[in-house]
């Protein structure tokens, strides 16, 4: 193997334990100031509702401990930071670190929700302006920052969709909901109150158009369209598809996730779409963080807008910005406190510092998903040819015949010292490889990718067994999903003795 | 794994075996080859009642959650209680130790729709090759 | 530009290996007449000086150098400067979902270690990764209560938040679940004898809070009592996670719906924050969210892996627990961090501190002639206080001394018109508590 990787690996042979294997009583790591005031007698405030013992068996540990532990934990972890990160329809690009700092500002990290709105002026317009810039990204008419993540800016959108048809008198039962779509769209129209219809793409991978019209009626109140798709293809019939909606009265959804191959190219709001979410923490560069937070604004067009979640920020007379609660069609609220702010402020960041520039980022990423997909087409089996955009999605069905499937290669990857792409989804392509590697990789990095799936795909040929076993060069190999699943272990208990010793 | 050849098969790999109007169902071996180590069975109550091609259980792997679909309409007498605790006989005893429920069954003749042993086998046959090609 | 790794050579060369000449050529699959072609009129591009200076003169424009009172769900607290700079790592900060179990490791054993914990403060036997917030983890909890009981009736507490309410309502709409609230008594408790009388064989769950909030130390045992008795299951929903260290945890629910924002993480204008499912093992399977479980690898060496994932949207689709995907595991782990920090002396400490700290504020505010305590109950950190005057005219006054008043209770409970929700944590000195009672004292002196 030595002369195909031409990257080193990371993995540290660190086996370090829970923070409460490390705890021991009387050690501490974090002093307060001393009490300014009386000391109360807890008994006396609290009475019987006095937790006595205090929290069990948390930990007591010393500051190295836990800058130590923590800092080990982190060295098990591959990072966007480490190298390129595959994921398809996660967009895995680099997190600034302008965003960060901005985002801990004294001024910004430190302000209360409930303060009174002429102090919160700063707060107010940085809201305003990245609704501007996302409303110039989308071309839609009007937008909340107020849903915590894509899922939920899923349902913020079926719930304007369904205020929406009720005022015009039929709240409608159904939404379809492509095969190849993302699992959060149907649990999301389920919440929503709607029933899911499912439409079978066509032999391009698109949305059948024939089918599309036969299934459209009165009683459909969206179709939840991906685009470009979950396989990286463009719906070239979007205005149609907006149009026979449109003929019905039904809206046009677009989950937004695959927005990092249309900013600066193109406008969802041109293409006929009514209602949108976007993924900050993919398309506009905030970190995922191990799972999280994200942020999932919801854009749409100006028929949608009395159905905005409260409050609605708006600008008065003087430049002065306040929050807006008076909305009598509003759907609600979807989240306490507004929007998650923090990721609000990183997203904006990212936008001030590209400016118009955005585009560049788009064809860098669009470049990079084709520059992959030329290397590897031949190499592994590509089951939908229409042209990708900024990510590709092969099949393991040439190596399948040697018994070799995605997931293998997928474990494979790792020993070459990169995360594997998206494995086993969309569900239209068995034995799926999705690869989106962003703009944020060097033509060197997508290079030594390349090296490495080729290698891989020989290796499927020659020694399929070594890829069927793999990882074999990190700390931890495959891990017993199966016992995880039947006899659950979801917390450290004291009588646990240390087990899993250094291998 | 031979197919019992008193026992009739479903297009989604169950079985049903059935004496009179009381049966036991399941599902296939290839049903749990398919689906891979199983972790966890949601069985019916003693009464439910069954109707053909809905589903009435699920077994589920670590992945993937396959539902289970009422070969005959019917009644549930007993699920198996043994199950939960050991959901992997599904896996090593598909046939046997890993049935699913007893049912008192509305109309026995139904199960003359079902295929028998041997068609099951061909139907399996022609899976594996539509997988392969 | 700086985020790009390529130069214009590199360009040229990767499109000349996909076989176009440029990379318009790439963008063939979208229709002439909706590529865009001119640049969208967005601000920038700015310069990494020029970003900073953007968001600098934002934060001069807020709330820069005040004193708050203001708690209601959001809580100011001492934050240790260790946990930004783990959080920082780049291996945690730009790691991604921990689907990959062999090199995400790092991430699985947080979360499990975050699970244990929120558990040793619940009281609960199970625990979950993460929800967005409080408010969603609440109303997660009933959509659970609603799953396992079969019945689609919630009686939700008056004096649970104001805005975990406005959310449960946006979800329960649609979801065939009708909501109805409880009312509070004079005492500013959950009305035991008002949720008997509303409690049918159709109600799933009750849902109260507490410290509730007005402050007050809810005792549930009456309210779970009645709830179980109907078959019901009981919500707690904890705003301020620091009072479970010197409170005792509602040993009585079924399902503790958390808020963790009091665990470091910065008030941040409303979020990111996070909240907590934590529950009876019985339930694990009708929990929505992400879980962490502990195994072995091939080797028998011990590993975590997100497991029982047939629960969620990747797989269960359009049957799944929740649509949850993206979580707020960054935050799950600053307050992993931060509680392992502070560690059992520390907690305690802190919530001590908080229970000294409002109680001399209140006394001082007792003080003053015609202010007078609301409610008896015991509190930990909030209590609530009527002035002889408007609330809002006070806090207006107190603007003048840099001081942020008290949470106005009358703009959501009419009854409670010149009744304020005082906080004080451990960040507010002895100094800053007596200007403060000061200010309104002076505030109550103006002539009207």
């Amino acid at each position: 193997m030595n002369d195909r990787i031409k990257k080193a690996t990371r993995h540290t042979n660190q086996n370090e334990g829970l923070i409460f294997e490390k705890s021991s009583p009387g050690k501490r790591a974090f002093d307060l100031p001393s009490l300014d005031v009386p000391a109360p007698s807890l008994h006396k405030e609290l009475g019987n509702s006095h937790r006595v013992d205090g929290v069990q068996d948390f930990p007591e540990v010393s500051e190295i401990e836990v800058i130590r532990h923590f800092t080990r934990l982190s060295t098990w972890n591959y990072a966007i930071d480490l190298g390129m990160y595959p994921l398809g329809s996660c967009t895995m690009k680099y997190n600034p670190r302008v965003n960060e700092h901005v985002a801990r500002l004294s001024g910004i990290a430190t302000e209360h929700p409930y303060q009174p709105q002429e102090l919160s002026q700063g707060c107010l317009k940085i809201l305003s302006l990245l609704e501007k810039c996302l409303l110039e990204i989308t071309g839609m008419d009007a937008i909340t920052l107020q849903p915590a993540a894509g899922a939920q800016g899923e349902l913020t959108g079926l719930l304007l969709i369904r205020a929406y048809h009720q005022k015009n008198g039929n709240p409608r039962k159904k939404v379809l909901i492509p095969d190849s779509a993302h699992g959060t769209n149907p649990a999301t129209a389920v919440i929503a109150g709607y029933e899911v219809e499912n439409i079978k793409s066509n032999a391009d991978g698109q949305v059948d158009i024939a089918v599309l019209r036969e299934k459209v009626n009165e009683d459909v109140a969206a179709l939840m369209l991906t685009n470009p798709s979950t396989l990286g293809i463009f719906e070239q019939q979007i205005p149609e598809i907006a149009g026979i909606l449109h003929a019905k009265g039904a809206l046009l959804y677009m989950d937004g996730a695959n927005m990092n191959a249309l900013a600066g190219i193109t406008r969802p709001g041109e293409l006929g779409v009514d209602v949108m979410h976007l993924n900050l923490h993919k398309t506009f560069s905030t970190p995922h963080g191990g799972g999280g937070p994200g942020a999932g604004p919801v854009a749409m067009k100006k028929a949608l807008e009395p159905f905005l979640p409260v409050p609605v920020l708006v600008e008065r007379v003087g430049g002065r910005f306040a929050l807006d609660f008076n909305r009598k069609e509003s759907i609600g609220k979807v989240k306490a406190f507004g929007g998650n702010f923090g990721v609000l402020v990183r997203a904006l960041a990212y936008i001030l510092a590209y400016g118009p520039g955005i585009r560049q980022a788009t064809e860098d990423a669009v470049t990079n998903a084709n520059y992959i997909r030329k290397q590897l087409e031949g190499i592994f089996d590509l089951p939908y040819t229409r042209p990708s955009m900024h990510e590709v999605v092969f099949s393991d069905a040439i190596q399948k015949r040697n018994g070799v499937n995605t997931m293998d290669i997928a474990k494979r990857l790792i020993d070459y010292g990169f995360h594997p792409y998206t494995t086993a989804f969309p569900l239209i392509v068995p034995g799926a490889l999705m690869i989106e590697p962003t703009e944020s990789e060097s033509k060197e990095e997508c290079d030594f990718f390349v090296d490495a799936m080729k290698s891989i795909a020989a290796e499927a040929e020659e020694t399929p067994e070594l890829v069927k076993t793999a990882p074999h060069t990190t700390r931890i190999r495959r891990l017993d999903e199966v016992a995880a699943a039947r006899k659950p272990v979801l917390r450290w208990k004291p009588e646990q003795k240390k087990s899993g010793a250094a291998g | 794994m031979s197919y019992p050849t008193q026992f009739r098969y479903t297009k989604d790999h169950e079985w049903i075996d059935a004496t009179g109007d009381l049966a036991t169902i399941g599902i296939t071996d290839y049903a749990q080859h398919e689906l891979g180590d199983v972790v966890f069975v949601e069985l019916p109550a003693a009464g439910t009642a069954l109707t053909t091609g809905k589903t009435f259980a699920s077994v589920e792997s670590v992945k993937a959650v396959s539902e289970i679909y009422a070969p005959a309409n019917g009644q549930v007498i007993e699920a198996n209680a043994a199950l939960p605790s050991k959901p992997e006989s599904i896996n090593t005893d598909p046939h046997g130790a890993g049935w699913l429920v007893k049912v008192k069954l509305s109309n026995p003749a139904e199960l003359n729709e079902l295929m028998d042993a041997k068609a099951y086998e061909d139907y399996i046959e022609e899976k594996k090759k539509e997988a392969s090609a | 530009m700086r985020y790009l790794p390529k130069s214009p050579a590199e360009r040229q060369e990767m499109l000349a290996a996909v076989g176009v000449k440029s990379v318009e050529e790439l963008f063939t699959s979208i229709p002439e007449q909706y590529r865009l072609t001119q640049p969208l009129n967005l601000p920038g591009p700015l310069s990494e000086a020029e970003v900073i200076a953007y968001f600098e003169q934002r934060a001069a424009e807020n709330a820069v150098g005040y004193t708050s009172f203001l708690g209601a769900g959001v809580y100011s607290h001492l934050r240790s400067v260790v946990t930004d700079a783990l959080l920082q790592r780049g291996e945690f900060l730009t790691s991604y979902t921990p689907y990959q179990a062999e090199i995400t490791q790092g991430t699985l054993q947080a979360i499990f270690e975050f699970q244990t914990l929120m558990c040793q403060l619940t009281g609960q036997e199970v625990a979950n990764a993460s929800m967005y917030d409080g408010s969603t983890a609440t109303t997660e909890a009933v959509l659970m209560a609603e799953r396992i009981t079969g019945r689609n009736r919630v009686l939700v507490a008056r004096s649970l938040h104001p805005e975990y309410r406005d959310v449960l309502r946006t979800y329960a709409k649609n979801s065939g679940l009708a909501v109805e609230e409880i009312p509070f008594t004079r005492d500013g408790l959950m009305d035991a004898a008002a949720l008997k009388a509303s409690l049918r064989s159709d109600v799933c769950a009750v849902v109260a809070q507490s410290p509730n909030f007005f402050g007050a130390i809810e005792s549930l045992g009456s309210i779970a009592e009645a709830a179980h008795g109907a078959g019901a299951l009981l919500v707690v929903a904890v705003t301020e996670a620091l009072s479970l260290a010197v409170v005792k945890p509602p040993a009585e629910a079924d399902i503790v719906a958390l808020e963790g924002q009091s665990f470091g993480l910065p008030p941040s204008y409303g979020g990111p924050f996070v909240g907590v499912i934590a529950s009876k093992e019985k339930f694990v399977r009708q929990m929505p969210g992400r879980l962490a479980g502990q195994t072995t690898d091939q080797d028998g060496r011990r590993g975590f892996v997100l497991t029982l994932a047939t629960r969620e949207q990747h797989i269960r689709r359009e049957k799944a627990t929740s649509n949850i995907c993206t979580n707020q595991a960054l935050c799950a782990l600053a307050a992993t961090i931060h509680l392992s920090l502070l560690g059992k002396e520390g907690i305690r400490e802190m919530a001590e501190q908080n229970v000294a700290k409002a109680r001399f504020a209140l006394s001082e505010l007792e003080k003053i002639p015609g202010v007078k305590r609301t409610f008896p109950a015991p509190f930990f950190n909030e209590f609530t206080v009527e002035f002889p005057r408007s609330v809002k005219v006070v806090n207006s006054e107190l603007l003048k001394s840099k001081i942020v008043g008290p949470y106005v209770l009358g703009s959501v409970y009419p009854e409670l018109t010149k009744h304020a929700l005082v906080c004080v944590t451990e960040t507010t000195t002895r100094e800053q508590i007596g200007q403060f009672a000061g200010a309104v004292r002076a505030a109550l002196e103006q002539p009207l």
